[in-house]
């Protein structure tokens, strides 16, 4: 004890003689990995301006660590048929400049979202459902949609609310500037240094659980080792997306502590089962140009799925830091099937399977690859190439950086690649319709198949589930359309990313699935 | 002089254009903005939408049009991601590269110039060779160990200075500078030694080969027989007759210097223009780009016009005028 206390002694001296951070017990600094780029809720849909823009403003629905839904702003919300929705907002909240909240803000709000100027991701899909809005009362709303639309309280936890006269005439620059930035949430905003830092402060009259944290300063360090060497150096007591390569060495250490959670993001191979002949990067064992496309075939999916070995990948790459995956979302998240496990490392019966699918001697591939956008990527991406190419289809690899990959993939440009995919409103109906769906631009189906994968009875799977109301019937629908895009091996699941934080020791946090880093949700141990 | 200065004004002119050219069609072939900035869990609708919406949906001359029309009226267009004219993202961020700019040179000049003329004076002393050593393993250590090692001793290991990040700023003609206060100043230091390692070994090396090599020359002899003071001899006749080649380079230096701080400024999360147009490349946020490398181009050339105004400054003999050839 007594050596601890001059341990703690000694540390606080040389903090003052240093001028190191003046870390009281209400003061809270937070290392960010990715600069947020506007203040503006409804500008660019980001993750990281999405996280930070709630410490300020809140949502009708809010979404939990396990994106489970709870109320926010609403305080329930129920359908009234296939297509009504009524809304009871919470009384007695305060917007930051002492008024109060009403129907009339989140009327506003919606009207703004589809109408900011020159947003570069708007969030117009999240409100586009909705054909209707009306106030029965001030704090009463009745929503209709054009058609059913079950996702419409997890499109309601994606809109930040903000006040009528803000929403009516605040632009972006004036989020930037501090202007507008009148909100319901537990914080108030103090500054922001484009690039650098936002600092905000406690809102002491906010109508939930009051944050411990009296002021927050969040920083953009965008080099890995800078942000953990800034923990180490205590000049930040969190930081977000620990490397994994730091982390065995970050556990054996006294000072700091991990938080993680299984994300919502699953890394996946996506394969050309669209084109019949002449996939641009097919070529038989030896190299040369093959017409016919083994992609279409399910057999050779299937067995280039068990050709690799997702245990190793995920223990020896991803230092844990990734959990195998059999589905297109982690077991616990909305519409999961039980019976889907990852598919064993069994070279025998993926060979079996290539020879019954006519390919005997295997064939040649490239592995397209982002090498910056996920969690050792080209890494993950040269382990499955290798695990191919022992196993009888001779793969080569390329990875590029994410700005050159992704255009390239959309315009199909490759045969096979790796790619992730989070699930934003930790639903299984958001993966399957985009990455399994019979591309559509007009219905908003398979935005993100690059395999043009595409089976009619899944699509009517999916369709009937995406338009039934009913969770509890949705949730076995949507497990029901896993299984049978996982059968078919529409895309080939490797991992779901786990997501970790450091902490300096008497902290932790609550880690997210949606991976937003939330101050009110850092703690100190009791 | 005044020709010389519009001449070189207006080829200035032609740079500029080639450089928009080059750099608007190379990100326009590396790739589709859209594909980066939209949501990935974007539909279609909402592609079409912020293509319209950033001005994509043109063709790429007419895009390139628009430009050189906004261009010619001093707007290099908005910002993709920010929402604010490119130049204004830019010239916020320019403060902070400046000040750690100009901090790394004044260490690199001060330490440089005093250290090489000490290795160049006294070359087979016991601290000219050390010099000479360490110069070497200044410009071969690459800045990004060099700047995580800086981090880890003097931060983590240490604590005396903090690891990342700018300290507080102080308005100062218009800017907000943080290098003014001991507590802005302590923040700057590891970032602006990183900076400055590369640089000071440079100008070491280039002072002490100058050194050697004019000492030699008759008029040094010739002025030790007149017998000058040894310290007017070097401080005078040989210092002069050095710094021609000095100020090419301390000016280049200069240049890369503020251009190209990436690498340190992403290491120590130094809000400048490098991390910038490093996040800006990586979202191809094209006007700040273009405008970023207009405005780099636009410095080196200046630089350039001064540096070799001061030459016929330093050195009388040279005109000029004779540029013109």
């Amino acid at each position: 004890m007594i050596v601890r206390l001059t341990r703690y002694f000694a540390a606080a001296v040389l903090a003052l003689a240093f001028g190191s951070s003046p870390a009281t017990a209400q003061e809270l600094v937070i290392a960010l990995s990715t600069p947020i780029t506007t203040l503006d809720p409804h500008f660019h849909n980001l993750s990281p301006n999405n996280a930070m823009a709630r410490h300020v403003f809140e949502t009708l629905v809010r979404t939990d660590e396990a994106q489970r839904k709870h109320p926010g702003l609403a305080e329930s919300w129920k359908a009234l048929s296939d297509t009504e929705w009524e809304i009871r907002l919470r009384r007695g909240v305060k917007w930051h400049d002492g008024s109060d909240f009403t129907a009339d803000d989140v009327i506003a709000t919606f009207e703004r979202v589809p109408k900011v100027p020159n947003s570069p991701a708007s969030f117009a899909v999240f409100v586009r459902p909705i054909s209707k809005i009306e106030a029965l009362d001030s704090h009463t709303l009745r929503l209709e949609t054009a058609t059913p639309h079950p996702l419409l309280p997890s499109d309601l936890s994606s809109v930040l609310i903000l006040p009528k006269a803000v929403a009516e005439t605040a632009k972006t620059e004036d989020f930037n500037s501090g202007k507008a930035m009148i909100g319901t949430g537990p914080f108030r905003f103090a500054e922001y240094v484009a690039g650098d830092r936002v600092a905000f402060t406690r809102n002491d009259s906010y109508w939930g659980t009051k944050p411990h944290w009296q002021k927050v300063d969040f920083r953009m360090i965008s080099s890995a080792p800078a942000r953990v060497a800034a923990l180490l150096a205590g000049d930040v007591q969190m930081i977000e997306n620990v490397p994994t390569a730091d982390i065995p060495k970050l556990k054996s250490d006294a000072r700091v502590g991990l938080s993680s959670a299984v994300s919502n993001r699953l890394i996946y191979l996506h394969m050309d089962s669209g084109r019949e002949k002449g996939s641009p990067f097919v070529t038989t064992a030896g190299g040369k140009p093959m017409e016919a496309n083994p992609l279409r075939d399910p057999r050779v999916r299937r067995a280039i799925s068990q050709m690799i070995d997702r245990e190793a990948i995920a223990s020896r790459i991803m230092e844990d830091q990734a959990v195998p995956a059999g589905q297109l979302l982690a077991n616990q998240f909305f519409g999961t099937s039980e019976k889907l496990v990852p598919d064993r490392y069994d070279p025998d019966a993926a060979k079996k399977l290539l020879a019954e699918a006519g390919y005997p001697d295997g064939f040649g591939l490239t592995l397209h690859a982002p090498n910056n956008r996920y969690i050792n990527d080209a890494a993950v991406a040269q382990a499955v190439a290798q695990f191919l190419s022992r196993n009888g289809i001779a793969t080569k690899l390329e990875t590029m950086p994410s700005n050159v990959f992704f255009s390239r993939a959309t315009k199909l440009e490759f045969s096979f690649i790796l790619a992730g995919w989070g699930a934003e409103s930790g639903d299984t109906s958001s993966p399957l319709r985009a990455l399994l769906g019979t591309w559509d631009p007009k219905a908003g189906m398979g935005a993100a198949n690059r395999g043009r994968f595409s089976d009619e009875g899944l699509d009517a799977l999916i369709a009937k589930a995406v338009t039934t109301i009913d969770d509890t019937q949705r949730a076995s629908m949507l497990a029901a359309a896993s299984e049978k895009a996982i059968e078919l091996m529409g895309i080939v699941p490797l991992h779901y990313e786990v997501s970790t934080w450091g902490t300096r020791r008497g902290l932790s946090y609550k880690a997210r699935a949606d991976q937003y880093t939330l101050a009110y949700d850092v703690l100190p141990d009791k | 002089m005044t020709v010389f200065v519009l001449r070189r004004l207006a080829q200035t002119l032609l740079v500029l254009f080639v450089t928009s050219v080059l750099v608007f069609g190379g990100l326009y072939l590396v790739g589709d903005p859209v594909e980066i900035l939209v949501n990935p869990t974007a539909d279609q609708i909402e592609k079409d939408r912020a293509r319209v919406a950033l001005g994509l949906d043109k063709p790429v001359l007419e895009q390139y049009w628009l430009f050189l029309k906004g261009a010619s009226s001093g707007n290099l267009g908005n910002s993709f991601v920010h929402a604010r004219p490119a130049l204004e993202v830019i010239f916020e961020r320019m403060p902070a590269t400046l000040e750690l700019a100009v901090l790394a040179m004044l260490i690199a000049v001060a330490l440089g110039i005093p250290l090489g003329l000490y290795a160049g004076l006294r070359p087979d002393s016991f601290g000219a060779r050390a010099i000479m050593s360490g110069s070497i393993l200044g410009f071969s250590l690459p800045t990004f160990w060099v700047g995580l090692m800086l981090i880890l001793v003097f931060a983590v290991t240490l604590g005396w200075l903090p690891s990342t990040g700018r300290g507080p700023t102080r308005e100062f003609l218009g800017m907000q500078l943080s290098i003014l206060s001991w507590d802005g100043l302590r923040y700057a230091l590891l970032p602006a030694v990183n900076l400055a390692l590369l640089k000071l070994s440079l100008i070491t090396r280039l002072t002490r080969a100058q050194v050697r090599e004019q000492s030699l020359l008759d008029y040094i002899r010739f002025a030790r027989a007149k017998g000058l003071p040894e310290r007017r001899v070097i401080g005078v006749h040989l210092l002069k007759n050095i710094l021609i080649p000095l100020v090419t380079v301390i000016g280049l230096a200069l240049g890369s210097v503020i251009a190209y701080a990436i690498v340190t400024e992403t290491i120590f999360a130094w809000p400048g223009m490098g991390k910038l147009v490093i996040d800006s490349i990586f979202l191809l946020d094209r006007p700040v780009v273009v405008a970023y490398l207009l405005v780099v181009v636009f410095m080196f050339i200046l630089i350039n016009l001064v540096v070799d105004l001061l030459y016929s400054v330093l050195d009388p003999r040279v005109r000029v005028a004779q540029a013109r050839r």
